[in-house]
């Protein structure tokens, strides 16, 4: 068994070696700008296509439809932004959810305070599925975009987005539908055609690619403002010189994972299933966080009642266990997790939160480990706890 | 992020517990913030003799619980009542900005206990006039 057991692997997976291998020519020999027309630029601009064809292949897509960016925090900026903008003109609602990554809720916030445009969050049930009952009542003539995650990042709640798309589409077809599949790529299908969305971001370091790159993709025919002006590159659609390095990264992380999705999801549901009995069995007042089956395959979020979550991670970092809180403490603010709060849990229960992402890396046996001293540590801490 | 001496404390706290009987409790935070913090006090002819605490809360509240328990004990009320929060963030070699607040609840936790014991005893201590712990401590 590792040293270091690695159980965060939503916030980000290591590099694959074949993706490292794929990389590394174009970290010296290859580094001319794709932009440029004379002969040693042709490997990139090659390079960059495949990519774009391997990564649209991953979602179902057309390669024309993909358009590369710096990451899932771009890419639903500018679907938010650009889709907003682009369509002020023929209303000012737009529609979210209450458990979006911050990246999506605070474009939000900004089109809110900064442009006047009316905003719905729509609430989630105490399993963290969106309620569609509450969306479909907020459609509105002056509706002109709806952005909800397929896979939260926290919980790991999937939701229900052809669903979506058509309620949405039925109500009135010009509106646009954007979904985060950040989470969702590489753990679940995920199929552009099926969901009938018309714009979906993805990244690669959440799978087994590298930081700094990311895709959004926009179905033929929808229009939405750039968000990054400046050179044509990207059909004029995102300036700035391709992030080639990353891109062929991204295109090989995005086949591979697509490939092995079937085996690696029913080793992680295997793997989160064990731990989920374990803890629950083994450990007293523990409150499972989201649905315990709609859930991405490596995703395990539980609270440890009467413990603080900083604490919980802190201690099992001691043990060489990496994973992450939706604790007050963790977050940097003083409120505890907005997706937690989301699903009606009090504030005691959420600060208590603790969230491990299995990768595909991940064995039973760093499972066990971690139940044993988790149940060492919980003793422990509740012997100091007033609660 | 945390100083050698701050995971020491929060590793391994001192004066873990509860006493019986105490003859101050003071009780500060809530859970709404993410900390609560409960302190026991033992105290004879002026002096603290015994000090207990149980602190739901991270590593820094859980350490600056620890830190301050060891610097009251053993002090008389008054020098116990001169001790603040700096003192606690100096002994845990400093203490993350978006922490300060914890060393401030382990001192309004001990000035609490304080406080009931001055109330339960009837006495008047000088240093507590106008001691009221912060509804919001962050």
């Amino acid at each position: 068994m590792n040293n270091h057991i690695y159980f965060d692997n939503a916030a980000t997976t290591f590099i694959d070696e074949a993706v490292a291998n794929e990389m590394k020519p174009f970290l010296k020999d290859y580094f001319g700008n794709p932009s440029s027309i004379y002969k040693y630029s042709s490997a990139p601009v090659k390079a960059i296509s495949l990519a774009r064809e391997k990564v649209s292949r991953g979602i179902g897509a057309n390669p024309s439809e993909i358009y590369f960016t710096s990451g899932g925090s771009e890419s639903n900026n500018w679907a938010i932004i650009g889709s907003t903008l682009r369509n002020s003109n023929k209303g000012n609602h737009i529609i979210t959810s209450k458990i979006e990554h911050h990246a999506v809720l605070h474009a939000f916030d900004y089109l809110e305070k900064r442009h006047g445009f009316n905003v719905t969050y729509i609430d989630v049930n105490s399993e963290g599925i969106v309620d569609l009952g509450q969306l479909k009542k907020s459609l509105t003539p002056e509706t002109i975009f709806v952005s909800i995650m397929m896979a939260n990042n926290e919980i790991g709640t999937i939701q229900p987005i052809k669903e979506i798309s058509q309620i949405v589409k039925d109500f009135n077809k010009s509106i646009i539908v954007h979904t985060d599949a950040v989470q969702a790529f590489g753990n679940i299908p995920v199929d552009v055609i099926d969901l009938e969305v018309d714009l979906l971001t993805i990244t690669a370091h959440k799978i087994y690619g590298p930081k700094g790159t990311g895709a959004l993709f926009i179905k033929k025919g929808t229009v939405i403002d750039n968000l990054i002006h400046g050179g044509g590159q990207e059909k004029g659609k995102r300036a700035g010189t391709e992030n080639v390095i990353g891109i062929v990264g991204f295109g090989k992380a995005s086949e591979l994972a697509v490939k092995s999705i079937k085996q690696k999801s029913k080793f992680l549901i295997e793997l989160r299933e064990h731990l989920f009995s374990r803890v629950i069995s083994e450990i007293p007042d523990i409150v499972i966080n989201g649905s315990r089956e709609n859930r991405l395959p490596g995703n395990v979020n539980f609270s440890v009642k009467k413990i603080e979550g900083e604490a919980l991670i802190l201690s099992l970092d001691h043990f060489g266990i990496s994973c992450s809180s939706g604790s007050a403490c963790t977050s940097g603010s003083l409120d505890p997790s907005h997706v937690l709060i989301a699903l009606g849990l009090d504030h005691g229960t959420a600060h208590g939160s603790l969230r491990i992402s299995l990768g595909k890396d991940n064995t039973k046996e760093e499972v066990d480990y971690f139940v044993d001293r988790l149940k060492e540590i919980t003793e422990k801490l509740r012997l100091i706890s007033p609660l | 992020m945390y100083t050698k001496k701050v995971m020491e404390h929060f590793m391994n706290p001192h004066n873990v517990g509860e006493i019986d009987n105490a003859d101050g409790i003071g009780e500060v935070g809530n859970v709404k913030c993410g900390d609560i913090m409960k302190m026991y006090l033992k105290i004879e002819n002026d002096i603290i003799t015994d000090v207990k605490f149980k602190t739901f809360g991270c590593a820094s509240a859980i350490a600056s619980s620890s830190m301050a328990t060891d610097l009251i004990k053993g002090k008389t009320i008054k020098e116990a009542l001169a001790i603040t929060n700096k003192d606690v963030i100096d002994s845990l070699d400093g203490l993350p900005p978006v922490k300060i607040h914890c060393s401030v609840l382990a001192e309004q936790a001990f000035k609490s206990a304080l406080k009931d014991y001055e109330e339960k005893n009837n006495l008047h201590i000088p240093e507590l006039i106008g001691f009221v712990p912060d509804e919001d401590h962050h």
